[in-house]
């Protein structure tokens, strides 16, 4: 790619001074497969300002790294379907060339993938691989895009940058491949980060100084980020807001604060208290959430958590619930009996005292129970909007 | 220590595994070699669920496959139900081997992709010649019942067409079939949602009890290890460094590298502080010229001089029967180690 830069316009530079970065809105992507059409985002809206971590959390399947990629521009046009729109800066991203998309990445939005190796190129050196954006969108002579690799190596943490730069990824471990992987990213001064699991493959140790250097390089460059993990803890402390997804929607979305200290949605609530704490005394149960995510060919009816919910409801099962507005302002959530409100509680009550599995498994922790959940979401042919079937 | 000793072992008789003095090298070429695990000391009891616990690198697979003598050992004793594993000679290690059994991290890996999970749980029966051929197929309906698969639809089905976590759960299955006494567990949830974490962990506890496993759990996450285990090895590359109950660990940690540990687990709470330990920052050094004495004095923030020269030696905590350090300067007070030989003796007996 080297040299081979032609003159593209930098139409982007012209920019509007507001706080508001990212605007996405009723946001659609769908696969055509064989066997038909998988609906990963479902009419996601978000908005994200200068300088704001935005945490998007969920399970495998939820459609978390298909949003980001979906954002970012990044899946293929071929058997893809788009609609809804994406503003940068107020600028609909969505129309541009792919010449003109190839000027946005990098520099104005970058990714950060899950897996350090495969997201290196293993036979280029490490110092090929960081120069390569400066010098094509940036133009930078050799000398000085050699100088700026080392500034930025410096400041990833990577001991004897000078070294590094003539290695090769496998010559590195996996923190410091994921490090690179960082420096390639910043390069060249992206206003947005997407970090799609970026310590996911990484030791806890490891994970928590990925995520003090993603924190203090977004400080200093005041860049806006979007943190996707699977994990809460995760995000708890680094993130501004956070937005659960689940089934290809937004389930749930508040500042961080708020959606910890009065999460309204079942989802939300399962995936916290399914994570083993440290202060809890060993062997504690912990509370699981039956099932896996639906198969978004054939999501479920209604709301789409409902075969997994503990406070499930008839009303769950046909009546998809919209985004409400909870008391306080920013807070948003999809469900009919939130957690936390009265309605939520008689809800659980109701559900104990009818045995209703997806409740008894969430309660006791029953494993064997939740594996049946999950099997009872296996029966083919829409059976999993209708009642489990699970017997005891 | 990162250090030696065998102040935390229990007595012999108590012990179903017991391990002495564990090396694993394995030569690289030019002379050189990786120390993976060196001189490691550890035993289970019955029915104990003990945890293994460390950054990767850190000897602690190395350590669960040594057991299994996968390869074995370089040198150490292992000491299985009265037997040392590793001075049986081939077939006689090959009769053994249904009594401990291996639980992978990737469970989509390690399940063979052209066959169904009927055959796959079988195999062990068959194996063995556990029972009529005709019974078989009703002991793997049982324990695919109790790992919580419906045996009538998933017998018939290959690995791909199930979720990360029921693979795990026919991982499960497989060890379990033939009833062993020893399970390791090597990161059986690493490759998991938080979701599935939950269930395989809780699943875990459950056969424990109902089939009277002891569990040897190697993991990187600390939480999760504090949750299932009744007592926790922190490993710190190819060394000890602390034995403890989980809560007492949580609670009074002694050694600077567990401290670091607990400090970079996410807490999922917004209020908690994101500072971690300054011992968490840094690398694992080089296996193949570990540091002198301990081998966390290059990250450790209490390191002195007597650090780089004398190795520590495990010993008990202030007040604590149960809860060893190996540290020159512990965070809690240990007790001073009666006056015995001195490493550099014990090294020369060793070798005697």
């Amino acid at each position: 790619m080297l040299g081979r830069r032609k003159h593209v316009n930098r139409t982007i530079a012209a920019q509007p001074s507001s706080a508001r970065l990212l605007e996405v809105s009723d946001l659609h992507t769908r696969f055509k497969t064989e066997k038909g059409m998988v609906k990963a985002v479902n009419g996601v809206s978000f908005t994200l300002d200068r300088g704001k971590t935005l945490g998007v959390v969920g399970e495998s399947g939820s459609g978390k790294s298909v949003l980001s990629r979906t954002v970012m521009g990044l899946l293929p046009r071929r058997n893809v379907e788009r609609e809804g729109s994406v503003q940068f800066e107020g600028r609909e991203i969505e129309h541009l060339s792919p010449t003109a998309m190839r000027e946005f990445w990098g520099t104005e939005m970058a990714m950060i993938f899950q897996d350090p190796m495969t997201s290196l190129n293993p036979v280029v050196k490490i110092g090929r691989q960081i120069t390569e954006s400066l010098r094509y969108h940036l133009d930078m002579p050799r000398d000085q895009s050699d100088a700026t690799a080392l500034t930025l190596m410096k400041s990833v943490g990577i001991p004897e940058p000078e070294r590094r730069l003539n290695e090769y990824p496998h010559q590195m471990s996996g923190g410091m491949r994921q490090r690179i992987v960082i420096a390639v990213a910043l390069a060249c001064g992206p206003k947005l980060l997407f970090a799609d699991e970026p310590t996911t493959a990484l030791d806890v140790t490891v994970q928590s100084q990925i995520l003090n250097l993603l924190a203090q390089q977004q400080r200093e460059r005041d860049m806006a980020m979007v943190l996707v993990t699977h994990d809460l803890g995760v995000v708890a402390g680094r993130a501004d807001d956070i937005a659960v997804m689940y089934a290809g929607q937004v389930v749930e979305t508040a500042p961080t604060r708020t959606l910890f200290a009065q999460m309204r949605m079942p989802y939300t609530e399962g995936l916290l208290k399914s994570i083993p704490k440290l202060e809890q005394p060993s062997h504690s149960r912990l509370e699981i959430i039956g099932g896996r995510p639906p198969d978004m060919i054939n999501p479920p009816l209604g709301c789409k958590f409902s075969p997994r919910c503990p406070y499930v409801q008839e009303r769950c099962r046909a009546e998809q619930p919209p985004l409400i507005e909870a008391e306080t302002p920013g807070h948003y959530f999809r469900c009919w009996f939130p957690v936390g409100t009265d309605a939520g509680r008689e809800a659980l009550e109701r559900n104990l005292a009818a045995h209703v599995p997806q409740a008894e498994a969430a309660v006791s922790g029953d494993s064997v129970l939740a594996a049946r959940i999950e099997t009872a979401l296996d029966v083919p042919a829409g059976a999993s909007a209708e009642t489990v079937p699970v017997e005891r | 220590m990162a250090g030696s000793g065998k102040a935390h072992l229990r007595s012999p008789d108590e012990a179903l595994l017991r391990v002495e003095d564990l090396v694993v090298e394995f030569p690289v070429g030019r002379q050189m070699k990786v120390h993976a695990v060196s001189g490691i000391s550890l035993d289970v009891l019955r029915g104990e669920t003990l945890g293994l616990v460390g950054e990767s690198g850190c000897g602690k697979s190395t350590t669960g496959r040594a057991i299994m003598q996968l390869p074995r050992p370089t040198s150490g004793k292992v000491e299985f139900d009265g037997r040392d594993l590793t001075k049986l000679p081939g077939e006689k290690l090959r009769q053994m081997r249904p009594e401990l059994q291996l639980i992978f991290q990737d469970p989509i890996s390690s399940l063979n992709p052209r066959r169904r999970v009927g055959a796959i749980v079988r195999e062990p029966l068959e194996i063995w010649s556990r029972g009529e051929s005709k019974k078989r197929d009703s002991v793997v309906d049982e324990v695919l019942d109790a790992v919580g698969l419906e045996p009538s639809v998933s017998r018939g089905r290959r690995p791909h067409e199930f979720s990360g976590g029921q693979c795990q759960r026919i991982c499960i299955a497989r060890a379990l079939v033939l009833d062993p006494k020893v399970i390791i567990c090597d990161e059986p949830v690493s490759a998991l949602d938080v979701s599935v974490q939950a269930q395989i962990l809780n699943l875990l506890e459950d056969m424990k009890q109902r089939y009277g496993l002891t569990l040897i759990f190697i993991a990187h996450d600390l939480a999760v290890v504090k949750n299932v285990s009744d007592r926790i090895i922190v490993m710190y590359l190819g060394k000890l460094c602390e034995v403890a109950p989980p809560d007492a660990l949580y609670k009074t940690p002694a050694h600077p590298y567990t401290a670091a540990l607990l400090s970079a687990i996410p807490v999922p709470d917004p209020e908690a502080s994101t500072h971690v330990d300054a011992a968490a920052s840094g690398e694992l050094p080089s296996p193949l010229a570990p540091p002198s004495g301990c081998r966390f004095r290059t990250r450790c923030p209490r390191a002195e001089e007597v650090c780089a020269q004398e190795e520590p030696q495990m010993r008990p905590i202030v007040g604590s029967t149960d809860h060893f350090v190996a540290c020159h300067f512990p965070l809690v007070d240990a007790e001073d180690l009666p006056p015995g030989p001195s490493t550099a003796e014990v090294a020369i007996a060793g070798a005697k």
